[in-house]
């Protein structure tokens, strides 16, 4: 053990003391409404509770109305083509709940009957097909956790700190379980003629969204999902059925998904040209940067899950991912970069899933620049914001990943901030 | 594990298990479906949702329209969000100008500036346009409509300009070239390490930046205003 953690601990066990004294000394500090808490019996142990199917449908307790998706209005011109964030803050383990998951639409939610959705597949293929849900559903079937990612999450803080929130500058992703059938099962079974290198993946919302897919790609770990969770896909995650594009961008992974078509060349659509192409300091532009370059952020304490507890033992929560593989490792600064400190990473450790980690600590009540910084397996090493945009300049938009700081002040607010 | 090697244990697999269905499976994989599950299209249902547009021209409908005749549709169905002029009303997409600007403090990528292939204009207008009308126009008015947007952007010059499956992919755009590769695993290597640093790895640091000095984060019930990032 370090010197500095034997420190920290000797001064947790004496900070954790004096909390206990405190919590004698007054009892009712923690609020809420005497007549509930000890020695009293609160109400809701005096009398019957709801009966069983009173909730067909279960939802959150009426105290969570909080852990809402919320959108920032002023981002773009209308709600349908817009995006709502999930709220990371309030979430933990690696699993994103289904009504909690970040939306990004392009032409609304499309509330598709499956009875009448079919998804066609044609082009450079021996046997075009077409298939309503309950033929995709007889194919075999694959369950994979995986995270997506907006290749424009963190897009609103290239030029500096501008929203004071987890949720605004990082909740365009979310990780849940799909279960589907592999892409490569449906195009064995179309038969993929030797000339087929590209895929024109098509949705059937009123964007009718449209991108290019490399069929190396399509072929190696790529699903045609209907569930999530365990559950029918929501509608606004692309029910019936959408595409799964493990680690690559969120923009590809086509929701309503009705159509796959192979050819021998990308389409350069407009998704994938106008918009999702990166642009340099010297005016060009990367195109076809599909995968999600490694990234962490604490998502506790930070602006919206400010410190209450005041000095002790605290708890820094936040995730890692990778779009290239799993997470090696994630580190914790609490100076704004200068000295890391490992943390520990807790539950399944998977490829291209979020990954949770922790790091506790006695807080000494002093100023905190906090931050994480993750390694993924393949040794790429989360660059701070300074490194990024010395290649990539401000304009680029997409595939922010720099390292973020949390200024966690001496009353627990915490505060997004840029340091130098 | 490479692909091939898990190519090899899955066949592997279906090789221990001795049932006939499996077996039965894996001989027809090279030859033909493995299922049998689903159907195929008929020709009028492909022709009907076949409606995607390469840069040379593959998937161009026969049909027409002048920058003229777009001009007018462009008034009725696309100014009220783009502009008369294609200059974007509040924050719809602008599509035209902005040339020039792709390495200044505060680049405008439109059609003119920024998009590499007009077919992708045609592509995109008759997936999603017009906006809440998807598909409402015929393939002439496409022609006619895009044909206008490219005027706009200085692309063609002359009003009697007529779009067709022949002109559109004869179209070379003015940032064609603006394009490179993903070139991360190169131009970003310094990225990978063997271990990160762990001690004294940059001097001191000072808070250089605050959003809460920016505001424009949303809170229930205040009305933010942006400084803008688009």
């Amino acid at each position: 053990m370090s010197k500095t953690d034997s420190q920290s601990r000797r001064s947790f066990l004496a900070a954790g003391a004096g909390v206990a004294a405190t919590m004698l000394a007054r009892p009712a500090a923690a609020g809420g409404n005497p007549a509930n808490q000890p020695p009293n019996v609160p109400e809701w142990t005096k009398s019957l509770g709801e009966g069983v199917a009173v909730r067909p449908y279960g939802k959150p307790s009426k105290f969570e109305k909080d852990v809402v998706r919320r959108d920032v209005e002023w981002l773009t011109a209308s709600r349908e083509s817009s995006v709502s964030f999930t709220p990371l803050h309030e979430l933990e383990g690696i699993i994103t709940p289904n009504g909690l998951c970040f939306e990004r639409h392009h032409g609304g939610i499309a509330e598709v009957d499956p009875a009448d959705h079919r998804l066609m597949i044609h082009g450079l293929v021996e046997r075009p097909l077409i298939l309503t849900l309950e033929e995709l559903k007889r194919y075999p079937r694959v369950n994979r956790i995986h995270f997506m990612e907006c290749a424009a999450n963190s897009g609103m803080e290239w030029r500096g700190a501008q929203l004071n929130g987890c949720q605004f500058t990082h909740g365009m992703i979310h990780c849940v379980q799909y279960t589907g059938v592999s892409l490569r099962t449906l195009l064995e079974e179309a038969g993929v003629k030797t000339n087929g290198k590209w895929l024109l993946v098509e949705g059937a919302d009123a964007a009718a969204m449209d991108r290019s897919l490399p069929i190396e790609k399509a072929l190696d770990d790529c699903i045609i999902a209907y569930k999530m969770n365990g559950e029918a896909l929501y509608p606004e995650q692309g029910y019936p059925m959408r595409l799964v594009v493990p680690g690559w961008q969120g923009n590809l992974w086509v929701k309503w998904l009705r159509r796959i078509k192979v050819g021998d060349q990308p389409w350069h659509t407009r998704e994938e040209t106008s918009k999702y192409t990166d642009l340099m300091p010297n005016g060009k532009a990367r195109r076809f940067t599909w995968s999600m370059d490694a990234k962490s952020v604490i998502t506790s304490p930070s602006p919206q899950a400010p410190i209450k507890h005041g000095k002790g033992f605290t708890i820094v929560s936040g995730l890692a991912w990778s779009g290239n593989g799993k997470v090696k490792r994630v580190d914790v600064s609490l100076d704004g970069g200068r000295n890391w400190w490992p943390a520990r990473l807790d539950g399944p450790v998977l490829d291209k899933a979020l990954t949770r980690f922790y790091y506790e600590f006695d807080w000494n009540g002093e100023p905190l620049l906090l931050q994480s910084r993750v390694q993924d397996e393949t040794g790429y090493v989360q660059p701070s914001k300074a490194e990024l945009r010395k290649i990539r300049g401000v304009n680029s938009i997409y595939h922010n990943n720099g390292i973020q700081t949390w200024h966690v002040q001496a009353n627990g607010e915490v505060e997004n901030v840029e340091v130098a | 594990m490479s692909k091939s090697l898990k190519f090899v244990a899955a066949a592997l697999f279906a090789c221990a298990l001795s049932a006939p269905a499996l077996a039965q499976q894996k001989a027809d994989a090279k030859s033909g479906p493995r299922y049998h599950i689903g159907r195929a299209p008929t020709a009028d249902e492909i022709r009907g949702w076949d409606i995607d547009v390469r840069p040379d021209g593959q998937g161009l409908p026969e049909g027409k329209g002048t920058v003229a005749q777009g001009e007018k549709l462009f008034m009725d169905n696309c100014a009220t969000c783009h502009g008369e002029f294609g200059e974007g009303n509040g924050r719809w997409p602008v599509l035209a100008g902005g040339k020039g600007s792709l390495t200044s403090d505060n680049p405008v990528k439109t059609v003119g500036s920024y998009w590499p292939y007009a077919s992708t204009v045609f592509d995109y207008v008759r997936h999603a346009m017009p906006y809440g009308n998807t598909g409402s126009l015929s393939v002439d008015e496409y022609y006619a409509l895009v044909a206008y947007v490219l005027y706009l952007n200085d692309v063609v010059t002359d009003q009697n300009f007529e779009l067709n499956k022949k002109t559109l992919a004869a179209i070379k755009m003015p940032n064609e070239q603006g394009f490179v590769m993903d070139d991360r695993a190169t131009s970003e290597k310094s990225f990978w390490q063997k271990d990160p640093c762990m001690k004294d790895c940059i001097a001191p640091v000072k808070i250089t930046g605050r959003a809460a000095a920016i505001d424009v984060t949303p809170e229930d019930g205040k009305e933010k205003k942006s400084r803008g990032v688009e």
